[in-house]
């Protein structure tokens, strides 16, 4: 038998997982990886501008194909570099590999340059990681590496290995099956609880879905939609559950929570049954945790088990993939009608329409974003950024394209939009792929500009630039008596910029040239920004006061909307 | 019972303990006491330890713990009829006037003298936390120079075995024999 490298024995094992992009920096430490690229062709490493990017790009690809996504860096700053990008994985509960370089064997621990003691740094944000000593453990780390976070709940998985590692030489033996006796995770729900959740299903009157992540990650649309029809529930997808459910259905009801609709967080109020569906009761979905859907049983379907009880009180719980889960539970649910609730969620609707966009001659944030929507047809993606631009996007987005919204929810990390756009254009070439970027996010990590021009991305950027760090100037706004520091943005000129990487740009300073730059955006085929010069001091509405319960939604304050056009800031 | 003793089989790997305590610490879990050794399974530690149930919700220790790649198999033994001890080490001033008094108060707590010195002696106790407690109450006048306490042991009472995974035959390969390969046991760190 021939004797590999541990380097090749790592790309070998890459090649066999299917893995189709490495996003990476070479650096001391990883150069016997760089080293053995030629021999596989199959496997195209995309040089980023910054390691933070590669796990973003990497984390995005990984949530559009349902594939782990691979990512790599040198040791110390390299490693470091990685860490916002893997704790949103964690937080988003995305599968990803990350491989870092470390220093030689001899000198970990010992302060040896560019060492860093990435194993330790990142226990708490990953769901394993692996520090490597020796070759011969190499391809069982990596097939585990793979298994572990492609199964269960999804998460990052990092393996570390020391550059003499990665040169030793040793016999290759591919391990055909990882089973690792202490995770198990468990897939198939409890017929016991099935039949209860059934039996609850049944009993209630004023039932609702909250759907979540995991209604994307495990794929479980037809399934989802099937339950929804059947026992004629309203479903909610929570941030990151939307584009779990389709947008145009009459059962969907949009987002729930601190910026969601405000039917929502009253119906939830109401409810005699909430069914979370691979969702985790966030603060941001519940509000005041003792208030939460105080007239309702839940039901909670998670594959992960200690996600059951954590916030709330259930009444069935059913760990398992939620797929398989509603398979299961579908069968057993009797068809009914929910019609006196569904028409009474939509009178609420009806009073408090929450998203009705003002019809003013300024160019609003919520109105570029619409615009967007409309004219991108149904099978694009559309990636964001954290604060107000991303709230607007979500309360907005009414798409059908299952899986299309792809946004960092639990981490909330700015400067997402740019990379994760990245990711998911390599992911779907061929698809129209939107990136709506805050002005503060898109200065984060805008040098990636430079790798999305190298590879011909035709990614389109509607920079939603409010000259602000805009949900932080909100929360100074209400919450801090008006008292603005540190949010005005001083930006740069955007088109000049785009041109200076070799990209497309656009101005938008007027609401008369919204749709046509959209259009002329579509019709370019090569990247586009397009510098929205929007309402600097628009606010996004309903919103739930932090600390307040959902029943306290304010939908929109009257009498600021009115104030506003006369409230002049010089800052 | 607010006090919960819970024993956790993991697997004897690098890393393992510090993984451990960084969920407790993240989760905020209030760990009281930690004894960690050998379990009966080749590759397998076996942890002790005890929560405060009225500021920890111990069914997310659990829960959290078996996030753990390592972790094999968590067991509360709360309301099981086990038996539980500490081991304590003393080390008490003992100047010759003072020893047989000190000595009477060793055989009433049945723990044994294990090293004399001029002036002082070490004597090694075995009970639970409350009999610990009252020797060191009792040697307290004589002048602590050092204590040492192992934290909370404990086993079910009677044949059974629920803290344990079944078998070793074939099952738990993973679990490399004791002292073989590398990582060792003891490896924990
Ligand atoms: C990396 C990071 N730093 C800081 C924050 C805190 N934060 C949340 S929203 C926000 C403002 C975002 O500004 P921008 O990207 O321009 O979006 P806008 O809210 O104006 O739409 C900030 C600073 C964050 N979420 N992420
Ligand atoms: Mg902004």
């Amino acid at each position: 038998m021939t004797k590999m490298t541990g380097a090749q024995i790592v790309m070998e094992c890459l090649a066999r997982e299917g893995v189709e992009y490495i996003f990476g920096i070479p650096g001391g430490a990883n150069l016997p990886l760089y080293d053995t690229l030629p021999q596989y062709p199959q496997i195209r490493h995309i040089l980023v501008r910054h390691e933070q990017a590669a796990a973003h790009a990497a984390d995005a690809y990984a949530r559009v194909t349902g594939k782990a996504g691979v990512c790599w860096a040198t040791s110390g700053p390299g490693a470091t570099n990685l860490v916002t990008g893997i704790a949103n994985a964690s937080m988003d509960s995305v599968p990803l590999v990350c491989i870092t370089g470390a220093v030689v064997s001899w000198l970990i621990g010992r302060d040896g340059f560019q060492e860093a003691d990435i194993t330790g740094i990142t226990i708490p944000i990953t769901k394993q990681n692996y520090l490597v000593l020796d070759v011969d453990d190499l391809a069982q780390t990596v097939r585990e590496a793979f298994h572990i976070a492609t199964t269960g709940r999804p998460g990052p998985v990092l393996i570390d290995i020391p550059r003499d590692i990665q040169q030793q030489q040793t016999e290759f033996h591919y391990p055909e099956k990882v089973d690792i006796p202490s995770y198990r995770p468990v897939t198939k729900g409890h017929p016991g609880q099935i039949r209860k959740a059934a039996q609850l299903i049944a009993e209630a009157e004023r039932p609702l879905i909250l759907a979540g992540h995991g209604v994307v990650l495990a794929r479980a649309y037809d399934e989802l939609r099937e339950l929804a029809e059947r026992a004629h529930i309203p479903v909610i997808c929570t941030l990151l559950g939307i584009g779990g459910f389709p947008g145009s259905h009459e059962l969907y009801l949009g987002m729930p929570g601190m910026h969601g609709m405000y039917w929502n967080n009253i119906a939830i109020s109401e409810a005699d049954l909430i069914i979370g569906i691979g969702m985790r009761f966030d603060d941001r979905v519940t509000g005041r945790l003792k208030d939460f859907a105080p007239n309702a049983r839940i039901i909670h379907i998670d594959v992960d088990p200690a996600e059951i009880g954590k916030n709330v009180r259930t009444t069935v719980p059913i760990v398992g993939d939620v797929k398989e889960v509603l398979s299961d539970l579908n069968p057993l649910v009797q068809p009914a009608r929910h019609d006196a609730w569904c028409r009474h969620i939509q009178e609420i609707r009806r009073e408090h329409p929450s998203i009705t966009i003002p019809n003013v001659d300024k160019v609003l944030p919520q109105f570029v974003i619409k615009k967007i929507y409309e004219l991108s047809g149904p099978d694009a993606y559309f990636v964001t950024g954290v604060g107000q631009h991303q709230m607007w996007a979500a309360q907005f987005f009414w798409g059908d394209n299952p899986g299309s919204f792809v946004t960092s929810g639990g981490l909330g990390t700015m400067g997402f939009e740019v990379p994760a756009a990245m990711g998911v254009q390599f992911a779907r070439p061929k698809d129209l792929v939107w990136s709506i970027c805050g002005d503060g996010g898109f200065q984060m990590t805008m040098q990636e500009m430079a790798t999305i021009v190298e590879h011909e991305l035709p990614i389109k950027f509607a920079i939603i630039n409010n000259g602000h760090l805009g949900m932080v100037r909100q929360w100074q706004h209400l919450f801090y008596d008006d008292n603005l520091q540190a949010v005005r943005l001083f930006h740069p000129d955007y088109v000049k910029l785009a041109e200076a990487f070799g990209a497309a740009g656009l101005r938008v300073t007027d609401k008369i040239e919204v749709e046509p730059a959209i259009e002329k955006a579509l019709r370019h085929p090569g990247p586009v920004i397009i510098d929205f010069h929007v309402e600097q001091h628009e606010d996004i509405y309903p919103m739930m006061p932090p600390g307040a319960s959902l029943a306290e939604t304010v939908d929109q304050p009257e009498a600021e909307r009115e104030a506003k056009p006369e409230k002049v800031r010089s800052s | 019972m607010t006090k919960h003793t819970i024993v956790a089989l993991v697997e004897d790997r690098p890393g393992v303990l510090n993984r451990i305590a960084s969920k407790w610490r993240q989760r905020g879990f209030n760990i009281e006491s930690l004894a960690v050794g050998h379990s009966e399974m080749a590759g397998l530690s076996r942890m002790t330890f005890t929560v405060d149930g009225t500021t920890t919700d111990v069914d997310q220790v659990t829960k959290q713990m078996y996030k753990l790649i390592e972790v094999v198999k968590v067991t509360d033994l709360t309301e099981h009829d086990m038996v539980h001890r500490e081991l304590a080490l003393v080390k008490v001033a003992a100047n010759p006037q003072q020893r047989s008094a000190i000595i009477e108060i060793v055989d009433i707590f049945r723990a044994k003298i294990v090293d004399v010195a001029p002036e002082s002696l070490i004597i090694e106790v075995t009970g639970t936390e409350d009999k610990i407690d009252a020797i060191f109450e009792m040697l307290r006048p004589y002048g602590i120079k050092e204590l040492v306490r192992t934290g909370r042991i404990a086993m079910t009472r009677g044949a059974a075995a629920p803290t344990s995974v079944d078998g070793g035959k074939g099952e738990h390969h993973r679990y490399r024999p004791a002292g073989e390969g590398k990582p060792k046991v003891g490896s924990l760190l």
